[in-house]
């Protein structure tokens, strides 16, 4: 790791990145009425302006060579051994994440001028969406994991009242608290590391953990890199916390694309690489690493291929992009960069898809029925072209982003060399022809094929505020894998963090492998076209379909599995103590109390007037006594 | 100005304010309302300068001033300030005026006069100022009897249908526990008169005592049992949601916020300084308490169908995490503890407030009666879902860091304790959450849709517990407005300083780490806290 500088110049002017969107959503909430005409431009501003500051100081810290800057702010908490400052760490890392978040939340917010402009709480939308990514840049610049921590809940609390966005709506209501909640038990994972490193190491800023870990005993290490696994699961919606983020789909498709495609749900991923010095030292909490991102992968794959929700079936492929993230990360120091490279390329075409997803709601009436969109193509020509590259940069096509990026994580796995490397490899070969067939089964459901619009619906392509962030993105979905690969790749960048990229020996040729990831996602194709493509597309899903569709369209019973394993026990838990407590501890107190002094009854009614007669005695004689000692002491 | 008598004066201005607003005719209703706003915020500024004299760096105890008071017993008229009593009497300073302009219609309309109301109000600003400020055990001890005399009268006279039940189950339970600690306070006198030839109840004489371990656990147990029925602790709480359901909501404020502080501010102040030995004995037994009750009353909140109890349960559940911090006997942990005290009472404090506007709208303390009040009176809602997140302890708000200091500070000496303790948070998210959803959320439901709040509502008025408060005629309005500038002037201020507390809390942290380090050290512990 490279020797951290004194932030000067620029660098030491990095918090306004995150002040100045949480200025803006102050102003916009504080503001009231007054603010409703010009709130949303001033919440896309402030983003705006992040991002070009972000876009400065990141050439700044490329003229230093990538060395981090750590800018102090001020002292949050100390007392006794803990020592907590409020500071800043600008990294090539934390850099990375800064671009992404403010880029694609200037965007977004850009976009969302076009999409929220109807809507009566449009300045509201916009205040949460700048407390989102105010918060999202504390999670990803903070120097400590407190600070982190601090950010981590932040997006929490902003993803809660963006999904509650329309809260009249019962489910929008329900998919936030059940979004909170969830994040909730991956947060005591993640406070519980954090009180791990402080109770062993005396300290929670990266430098002083990442410095010291190496001194701890292996099993510590490896409940600590454990710990944090859960909280980033809790974030990033894997196994086994991942039912909340398909129903977080209640809230507006912007909140969509920018916090649960393209930013906060990759926190977790941050996490881990943040992390890497620990993991680093524990192969046993990798390999949960590697666990949980190839099941997870799979999972949503299964569940994407049998949701007629064009959101849902986007939110599980969500799920399962993060997977393939996961199992990167969790390969240690070979799978670090192809992992974030993966996550880059995924913010720029999952954003990119999501809006055109909701470019196609906006045409739609607001339907998220794919049973009842078709033939669209010709329509919505400009969502149709955006929205299909950015599905070709996701499927793998040859030479777009995802192709790039996925095959380096199957590269890096099958480079471990042995029976895991192996089945880690195919598991992820075989989420690329899940992923063809889910997502071409949405591309013909939805552009393609007859119209099956409800009565009434006209289709109309969006406004050019909706469309030219589209556009950008779909710009990325195609260049970014690219560019991160071999134009500007991302290893070297990211050097600083990781180290030099070890030259590993390939097990199989990355032709080869290209070769065979583009098979298997043709084959994925084909199977679409042949279930999906060539025939009629009922308007109403079938009802008597295989058991394995029927998990499918549970989501592998994963809701089911909660809800019989804790939200019933523990209802019934809580009704039962409250009668213990009403009945049982309140009752044997009274009765004991009763028992002492005369009847139960008593004690509440004709007992009253005793009370009342004794409090005001007791008062007056403290009083007198007090006052006639006084006067006699003193005078 | 270092001579003025700060402390006496907060004790002596709203005492005086009581009995002027007493002595006020029965029909200058808003004289008496005025008049008690204006003595608090005396109190407050006093509050605030007190803070300014007192020197952080300098000895434990300040602005001291001493009479003798009752001599044959050794017993002074002493009062003095450390770090932890100074926060504390500057959460009575901010919390009163915030009450008395929070409960300015409460008793408008009602059988008793209005000046009544206030009058108790300022009789127990100053008993509470009181019990924080004495160092005198003797002194300490007679506060802490005559704080329950306006508390039950606020109780009794101005809450809710089952106010009778509520007030003498809070008189019976809080006479007991004082009655033992009586009897500890009177064994401490003898111990001490055994010890040095003269008795005193001197408390920096008391702490260089030397008692013998098998005396201290029989005399820490009287001062425990009474510290905790006040800052209840399970199973000695089920009088606090009886007390804070029927209590006007004012009163609750002060209960929760200020009054059952007086029994964590014991375990610190007395228990863990006059007691090490009996502490250190005691102390698996006490945190086995405080962890049942973090986990058991926050489930019991997620059950309650009444707002108030619920708000009652959660500072159960809170006050579990206070001794916590405090039975642990490290400087992050206590420190963490005495300031969740100040934390807890303004967020609690704030919740109650909050909630007592929803109710004066609706007229019904029963969750099931509201719903979508969000899109009605966002403001509310927003008050709300700040209170809540303070309650949740959300970083960003004050209540983030006190959670995070007794859990951090607990965990390198109690880490079983500690882990269970954290499962808290997610359910203290639930409780939270779930009234939210059900009362802001969702469409509009129960009195949103009547179309006359006079009417009953369908389903209200269910027996035992939850009985529905029938409010005086003047609270009811025909439909659920948002918060008006008085309110809008209460809730205000609370929010800022949850915010501000939450982002910089060092100035108050600097104020409480003294006074704990000084406690540990009493009580011989290390003042570092964690060994490792």
């Amino acid at each position: 790791m490279s020797e951290t500088l004194p932030a000067d110049g620029l660098l030491g002017w990095s918090w306004l990145l995150i002040a100045l969107p949480l200025a803006g959503a102050a102003v916009l909430l504080l503001g009231g009425r007054r603010t409703d005409r010009w709130g949303h431009l001033l919440g896309a501003a402030t983003v705006a302006t992040a991002f070009v500051l972000a876009v400065l100081c990141t050439v700044q810290l490329a003229g230093q060579d990538g060395a981090p800057a750590d800018v102090e702010l001020f002292t949050f908490i100390a007392t006794g051994e803990l020592d907590v400052t409020a500071g800043l760490l600008f990294d090539p890392l934390s850099a990375v994440f800064a671009l992404l978040i403010t880029g694609v939340g200037s965007l977004i917010h850009v976009y969302s001028i076009g999409y929220m402009a109807h809507d009566p709480g449009r300045r509201r939308f916009f205040a949460y969406l700048n407390l989102f990514v105010a918060a999202m840049l504390l999670l990803v610049l903070g120097n400590s994991f407190v600070a982190l921590y601090v950010g981590w809940e932040g997006v929490g609390l902003a993803s809660y009242l963006l999904i509650a966005f329309w809260y009249t709506r019962p489910g929008a209501a329900t998919a936030a608290k059940k979004a909170f909640i969830m994040n909730r038990v991956g947060d005591v994972g993640l406070a519980l590391a954090i009180f791990i490193m402080f109770a062993q190491l005396g300290t929670t800023s990266y430098a002083g953990v990442f410095g010291t870990v190496g001194t701890l005993a292996g099993g510590t290490i490896t409940a600590i890199g454990l710990l944090l696994l859960l909280g980033a699961c809790g974030k990033s919606g894997q196994f086994p916390l991942q039912a909340w983020l398909p129903d977080a789909m209640e809230g507006p498709t912007p909140v969509s694309a920018l916090i649960h495609a393209a930013t906060m749900v990759t926190a977790g991923v941050y996490l881990i690489a943040r992390s890497a010095p620990i993991y680093d030292l524990t192969p046993t909490a990798r390999a949960v690493v590697l666990a949980v991102g190839a099941l997870t992968l799979l999972i949503g794959a299964i569940a994407g291929c049998a949701y007629d929700d064009i959101k849902k079936v986007l939110a599980y492929s969500t799920v399962s992009q993060i997977g393939y993230m996961f199992l990167a990360v969790g390969l240690g120091p070979a799978g670090y960069v192809a992992g974030l490279a993966h996550l880059l390329a995924h913010g720029f075409f999952k954003a990119g898809l999501f809006l055109g997803a909701g470019s196609v709601m906006h045409a739609m009436r607001d339907s998220v029925d794919m049973r009842r969109f078709g033939a669209l193509w010709n329509k919505l020509p400009i969502t149709f072209a955006t929205f299909g590259l950015g599905y070709l940069a996701l499927i793998g096509f040859p030479f777009l982003s995802g192709y790039f990026t996925k095959d380096a994580i199957i590269e890096a796995a099958l480079d471990r060399d042995d029976v895991w490397g192996w089945v880690l490899g195919g598991v992820a070969v075989l989420g690329a022809g899940l992923t063809a067939f889910y997502m071409t089964r949405l591309m013909l459901m939805t552009f393609f094929g007859r119209a099956r619009w409800e009565e009434g619906v006209h289709p109309h392509e969006a406004p050019p505020v909706m469309t030219a962030p589209m556009v950008v993105l779909a710009v990325g979905s195609v260049a970014s894998g690219a560019l991160l690969v071999s134009v500007f790749p991302l290893s070297g960048w990211l050097e600083p963090v990781f180290g030099e990229p070890a030259e590993a020996e390939h097990v199989v040729a990355p032709a080869v492998i290209g070769l065979v990831v583009t098979l298997v996602m043709l084959l994925g194709v084909l199977a679409a076209w042949l279930f999906v493509g060539r025939r009629e597309v009922p308007v109403a899903a079938p009802v008597r379909v295989s058991p394995v569709t029927r998990a499918a369209r549970n989501a592998l019973y994963a809701d089911a599995v909660n809800e019989s394993l804790f939200m019933r026990p523990g209802q019934w838990l809580t009704r039962a103590l409250v009668w213990v407590d009403n009945r049982g501890v309140d009752g044997a107190v009274n009765g004991l109390a009763a028992g002492l002094g005369g009847s139960s009854s008593r004690l509440g009614r004709a007992q009253t007037g005793f009370v009342r007669t004794y409090a005001l005695g007791m008062l007056g004689g403290a009083v007198v006594v007090a006052g006639a000692l006084l006067a006699v002491t003193s005078g | 100005m270092s001579d003025f008598p700060w402390l006496l004066a907060m004790i002596a201005v709203p005492a005086i304010g009581a009995a002027v607003v007493a002595a006020l005719p029965r029909e200058r209703a808003l004289l008496a309302k005025q008049v008690a706003l204006g003595v608090s915020l005396v109190v407050l500024l006093l509050a605030v300068l007190t803070t300014l004299a007192f020197d952080a760096g300098g000895p434990r105890f300040q602005l001291t001033t001493s009479v003798p008071w009752i001599p044959d017993f050794g017993s002074d008229f002493a009062l003095g300030v450390d770090g932890i009593a100074l926060v504390m009497v500057l959460l009575i300073g901010v919390l009163v005026p915030l009450v008395v302009a929070a409960s300015w219609h409460e008793a408008d309309g009602g059988p008793r006069p209005v000046r009544v109301f206030f009058a108790w109000l300022l009789l127990l600003e100053a008993m509470m100022v009181g019990v924080f400020v004495a160092t005198d055990l003797l002194l300490f001890y007679v506060f802490f009897e005559a704080m329950l005399v306006p508390m039950y009268f606020l109780i009794g006279s101005f809450g809710g249908p089952r106010r009778q039940y509520a007030a003498v189950k809070f008189f019976v339970y809080s006479l007991v526990g004082g009655l033992v600690m009586l009897a500890s306070v009177i064994g401490v006198y003898v111990v001490s008169a055994g010890v040095l030839g003269e008795g005193t109840f001197a408390f920096d004489t008391l702490t260089r005592l030397d008692i013998d371990p098998d005396v201290q656990r029989l005399l820490f147990l009287g001062f425990f049992i009474a510290f905790a029925i006040k800052a209840p602790l399970v199973p000695l709480h089920t009088w606090l949601p009886d007390s804070g359901a029927e209590a006007p909501v004012g009163g609750a404020v002060l209960l929760v916020g200020v009054l059952d502080k007086v029994g964590t501010f014991g375990f610190i102040r007395y228990c863990l300084p006059l007691f090490p030995d009996a502490s250190r004995f005691y102390a698996p037994f006490v945190l086995v308490l405080a962890v049942v009750g973090i986990l058991y009353a926050a489930l019991l909140a997620m059950g309650q169908s009444d707002m108030k109890r619920l708000v009652s349960y959660t500072s159960i559940s809170h006050f579990g995490f206070i001794a916590l911090g405090i039975f642990a006997f490290t400087t992050e942990a206590g420190t963490g503890a005495v300031l969740y005290m100040v934390n807890h009472g303004l967020a609690t404090g704030l919740l109650f407030l909050v909630v007592g506007m929803l109710i004066a709208r609706g007229g019904s303390r029963r969750i099931a009666d509201y719903g979508g009040v969000a899109a009605k009176a966002p403001l509310l809602a927003g008050a709300f879902l700040v209170a809540g997140l303070a309650s949740l302890a959300l970083p960003g708000t004050g209540s983030f860091v006190s959670e995070f200091l007794v859990l951090i500070g607990s965990f390198p000496e109690r880490p079983v304790f500690t882990v269970l303790a954290t499962l808290g948070i997610i359910l203290a998210a639930l409780y939270v959450l779930l009234m939210y959803q059900r009362t802001m959320h969702g469409p509009a439901r129960g009195v949103l849709l009547q179309e006359d709040p006079a009417e009953p509502l369908p389903g209200a008025g269910g027996g035992g517990a939850t009985a529905t408060a029938t409010l005086p005629a003047p609270q009811r309005s025909l439909r659920v407005a948002d918060l008006g500038r008085r309110e809008i002037a209460v809730v205000a201020p609370l929010v800022a300083l949850i915010l501000v507390l939450g982002v910089y809390p060092q100035p108050l942290i600097d104020l409480i780490e003294p006074a704990v380090v000084a406690t540990l050290d009493d009580m011989g512990a290390a003042s570092g806290g964690t060994d490792r």
